[in-house]
């Protein structure tokens, strides 16, 4: 209980035949804290979050979470993690309240299921069986159930695939208002705007590795991060990558009244995400 | 204290769940039934009766219940299980701190519970449609309850050990059906078990719905039927020795290779 990680994780390995589906990742998730893992298709992912949640055996690292190791921890442990796994097709036959209020009875200290059933923006469904749902109200019931037991850290598989933007908003206000509550969280996404509004680290894995972890707004290195100030002189497109564009631009304009076709671009989180990403594959 | 009160909760989810599944509802309830009709109904003509004068519904009657009882927990568990498996459902409820005993109380709960349903229905059928007449000393009925128990018990336990086996929710049916289907021929549920040839009687004698539906000829016929059985006799004690030995078995191979999640998926 006094310790201040809600999950740390040291040199984790697992493979599958010849493949290392991670190959030596490092993860720490501090108590209260979004850590959002990014990260293209088969870059270990859900192996990883999969390990975390007992799901898997590791073949080598050490893993630690809520202080024990989820291969050989028990129900006591089970009832302070919540899981919302990937997509799943379960529980056709029962309505969201008889099923919020089901899974309240697995856990000692659960939350009341009405205000869960309210959180996830589900009343008008209430009585709606689970088969009668659209793909995001199902989502939301899987966060739901995942929340139900008042979990002090939270897995996230990919929460949003499928929801259209304004259900996408209301389900980050969702997870703000988790964690404003001291829940931890640990979310994979394939959204980078996603991790940007509601990570406070992201760290990004590709080919089972970490190849970049910090601060959404703070990842890549300087060179990546640099702007880029366009403009057309002599009628060609020319460009410069800089760390002072301020001074690129008040060179530029002691030569021209109005400096044609003036542009000054910062990375996006995609730009820089692609280039971590990419930078890996072409060392492999 | 939490494992059985978590069990009790699982049952009244299963159950529930289970009767807003209309097909399989429809299958399970009315397939002992309108078997026992149709059979009942074609070999009944005029009147013909087995041996000297059983009717054919009274003859037939002890082999649906067992055939239902084949079908509401061997079955029914062996399909379920494997669907909740492949759409996820097992391994979500992996993921929270549900006792697993819990979740296979509740199976076996739901199991008693449709059982139940199902014998009512046939007994109800059997007695005011073909004029069957019921159990008549307290010996039968407990014979009928034990039987029906241990039978129940037995299907449900080798229906979970049964589940691990196909690959998907959709090969399971294919897998399963085959099963159920050859065993109720083999078994004298269909036809007269002493006309089988004895290779056959032999075969069946390996599987647990042939001594179900032994049991419950000792409950539903007269004494004297007994002759008819290959023994003999209604052989009750190996009945139950069977059953029990098949319920070892199931439990041993459902410990075994029970899983929470799809093949592969690990």
């Amino acid at each position: 209980m006094t310790d201040e990680l809600a999950v740390r994780v040291r040199g984790l390995h697992k493979r599958y035949g010849d493949k290392h589906a991670v190959d030596g990742l490092d993860l720490e998730v501090a108590r209260g804290e979004i850590v959002a893992v990014l990260g293209p298709n088969g870059a270990g992912k859900t192996t990883t979050v999969e390990i975390l949640e007992g799901y898997r055996h590791r073949d080598a690292g050490e893993v630690t979470v809520l202080g024990q190791d989820p291969q050989t921890a028990g129900r006591d442990w089970r009832a302070r993690i919540g899981i919302v796994l990937q997509s799943s097709s379960d529980l056709d036959e029962a309505t969201v309240t008889e099923l919020v209020h089901h899974w309240a009875t697995f856990y000692p200290h659960p939350r009341d299921p009405e205000q869960v059933i309210d959180a996830v923006g589900l009343r008008e469904k209430a009585k709606t069986r689970a088969g009668a749902l659209s793909g995001g109200q199902r989502r939301r019931l899987d966060v739901a159930l995942g929340i139900v037991g008042n979990p002090e850290l939270l897995f996230l598989d990919e929460p949003t695939t499928g929801f259209d933007p304004e259900a996408r908003r209301a389900f980050w206000e969702l997870i703000a208002g988790l964690r404003d509550d001291g829940t931890a969280i640990l979310l994979t996404t394939h959204y980078l705007d996603e991790a940007e509004q509601l990570a406070d680290r992201a760290v990004v894995v590709s080919d089972g590795r970490v190849v970049a972890t910090g601060a959404p707004a703070d990842l890549g290195d300087r060179n990546a991060r640099q702007a880029m100030v366009r403009w057309v002189e002599d009628g060609e497109h020319r460009e410069i990558r800089t760390d002072t564009p301020t001074a690129v631009i008040a060179e530029l304009a002691g030569r021209f009244t109005e400096i044609p076709g003036l542009q000054v671009l910062r990375p996006t989180l995609e730009d820089i995400y692609l280039s971590l990403v990419d930078a890996k594959e072409s060392v492999r | 204290m939490t494992t059985m009160r978590l069990g009790w909760q699982r049952t009244r989810y299963e159950v529930r769940s289970f009767f807003r599944e209309r097909d399989a509802v429809i299958f399970i309830f009315a397939y002992p039934v309108i078997m026992l009709a149709i059979f009942a109904t074609v070999f009944g003509q005029g009147g013909a009766t087995v041996g000297d004068d059983i009717p054919f519904a009274q003859y037939f009657l002890p082999g649906m219940i067992a055939t239902g009882i084949l079908l509401s927990s061997f079955q029914s568990m062996a399909l379920d299980i494997a669907a909740e498996r492949d759409r996820g459902g097992l391994k979500r409820l992996r993921g929270t701190p549900l006792p697993p005993a819990s979740y296979f109380l509740g199976k076996v709960g739901q199991v008693l519970v449709t059982s139940l349903v199902q014998l009512a229905l046939l007994l109800a059928v059997a007695a005011l449609l073909f004029d069957v007449s019921l159990p008549d000393s307290p010996e039968r009925w407990f014979t009928l309850a034990w039987v029906f128990l241990l039978g129940t018990a037995t299907g449900t336990i080798c229906g979970v050990g049964f589940s691990s086996l196909p690959r998907s929710a959709k090969s399971a049916s294919a897998v399963v059906t085959p099963v159920v289907l050859v065993l109720q021929f083999i078994s004298g549920v269909f036809f007269s078990f002493f006309q089988l040839p004895s290779w056959m009687q032999e075969a069946a004698s390996i599987f647990p719905l042939k001594w179900m539906a032994q049991g419950m000829r000792s409950v539903f016929l007269p004494d004297g039927a007994a002759a008819l059985e290959p023994a003999g006799s209604w052989e009750l004690g190996l009945v139950a020795l069977v059953l029990v030995v098949w319920l070892v078995i199931g439990l041993v191979i459902g410990v075994r290779t029970f899983r929470w999640q799809r093949r592969g998926d690990r």
